[in-house]
């Protein structure tokens, strides 16, 4: 299983990276060694990708993604820039690290999470603790010295990270 | 054929990375420079990109990747090398 | 029409990643600094990547070069690596910095220099 997910997106990423040898379309031989070098790359990193690697195959997870990377991610990283220049212009910061505590399950969610709200206004994931179910995350702007869920640092990323990493 | 437009894009990026520069120069501890050289890298990678689609050749956007990936990995050792070595 | 497009798409990247070069001289430590750093430079190479892309798409259509086609979807491949790439790079930044013992300058609270006192003590 994990041989054919790793095979299918090499393979993927070649006709990627190979469009418009022939016309806009892809060349009989650009194929033929996109096939046995996306073997050579399936065969040699099938023990790396784990056992759960199948849901990388999705592709609702994939269409959630997109969604998710052009609307809220967007709109937050939009936000997080326009506060970023009003800082740098103004000096006006409060920094600090607080604990947030959030409710998750696996690895793939704390990613998503942490890398979200590196993206978004204000904040910057320094650690994150998954057996004590906490990510440690630096604020330009402390609001809120003890914050009791993620809403007031991450809105509604938690929710997203749930939902695209099960 | 040049596209002058991305041209004068890349140079103003240029002036961008040499003020980073400055702060990898000065920076009072070793963390600081790390941060300059991390800017300095994605302002590198939009500027190749620039530069690709100014000077029409593909193959620059190509090293822009890989500089990407690579750059990535060597902030990585980095960090790790500097949160006590490399268990 | 389209040189506007390409025009104000290439204004906001250049406004972006100046400011993220002018945020590393403004603020103080290297935690405020990454926070510069990473958002307006990412920021600025997304818009830099959707100008390359536009002009790209308008090049097809004026000529017929496949040439343009592979430029567009080579710009994208390196913009989400990018994506990918930049937040961890940052994270593991700010990581190796607090265990290696800058602290936050001015900073009001720091919970996790707590969390690694009380797993020393």
């Amino acid at each position: 299983m994990s041989f054919i997910v790793s095979f299918v997106w090499s393979f993927v990423l070649w006709l990627v990276l190979t469009a418009g040898t022939k016309g806009m379309l892809w060349s009989t031989e650009e194929v033929i060694a996109g096939i046995i070098f996306a073997a050579i790359v399936g065969l040699s990193t099938k023990n790396i990708i784990g056992e759960k690697a199948q849901r990388f195959l999705n592709p609702a997870k994939w269409l959630g993604f997109l969604v998710y990377a052009i609307g809220p991610l967007f709109w937050g990283m939009v936000k997080a820039n326009f506060d970023v220049a009003y800082r740098v212009i103004t000096g006006k910061i409060k920094p600090g690290i607080v604990r947030v505590p959030v409710d998750l399950e696996n690895e793939a969610q704390y990613t998503i999470l942490s890398n979200s709200i590196t993206l978004t206004p204000g904040t910057l994931t320094v650690d994150a603790c998954p057996e004590e179910k906490a990510l440690y995350v630096h604020w330009i702007y402390v609001r809120d010295e003890e914050p009791k869920s993620s809403e007031p640092v991450a809105g509604s990323f938690e929710k997203w990270a749930r939902r695209l990493g099960k | 054929m040049i596209f002058t437009e991305f041209f004068y894009g890349a140079i103003v990026i240029a002036l961008g990375a040499f003020i980073t520069l400055i702060r990898v120069m000065l920076g009072p501890s070793v963390p600081d420079r790390v941060v300059g050289v991390d800017t300095l890298n994605t302002l590198i990678v939009a500027g190749m990109i620039l530069l690709g689609a100014a000077y029409d050749r593909v193959i620059y956007i190509d090293i822009a990747i890989v500089y990407a990936l690579l750059s990535y990995i060597g902030t990585l050792v980095i960090a790790k090398y500097l949160q006590g070595g490399l268990e | 029409m389209i040189k506007s497009i390409i025009y104000v798409f290439l204004a906001i990247s250049i406004t972006f990643n100046l400011l993220g070069s002018v945020s590393l001289h403004r603020f103080p430590d290297v935690y405020t600094r990454l926070h510069g750093a990473t958002k307006c430079t990412t920021f600025g190479t997304i818009f830099a990547v959707l100008a390359v892309i536009v002009h790209a798409i308008w090049q097809i259509k004026e000529t017929g070069n496949p040439k343009y086609l592979q430029m567009a979807l080579h710009s994208l491949v390196a913009l989400i690596a990018l994506l990918l790439t930049n937040p961890t790079g940052a994270h593991a930044i700010a990581k190796a910095a607090h265990l290696s013992g800058y602290k936050p300058a001015r900073a009001v609270i720091d919970a996790y220099e707590k969390k690694l006192r009380g797993e020393e003590a």
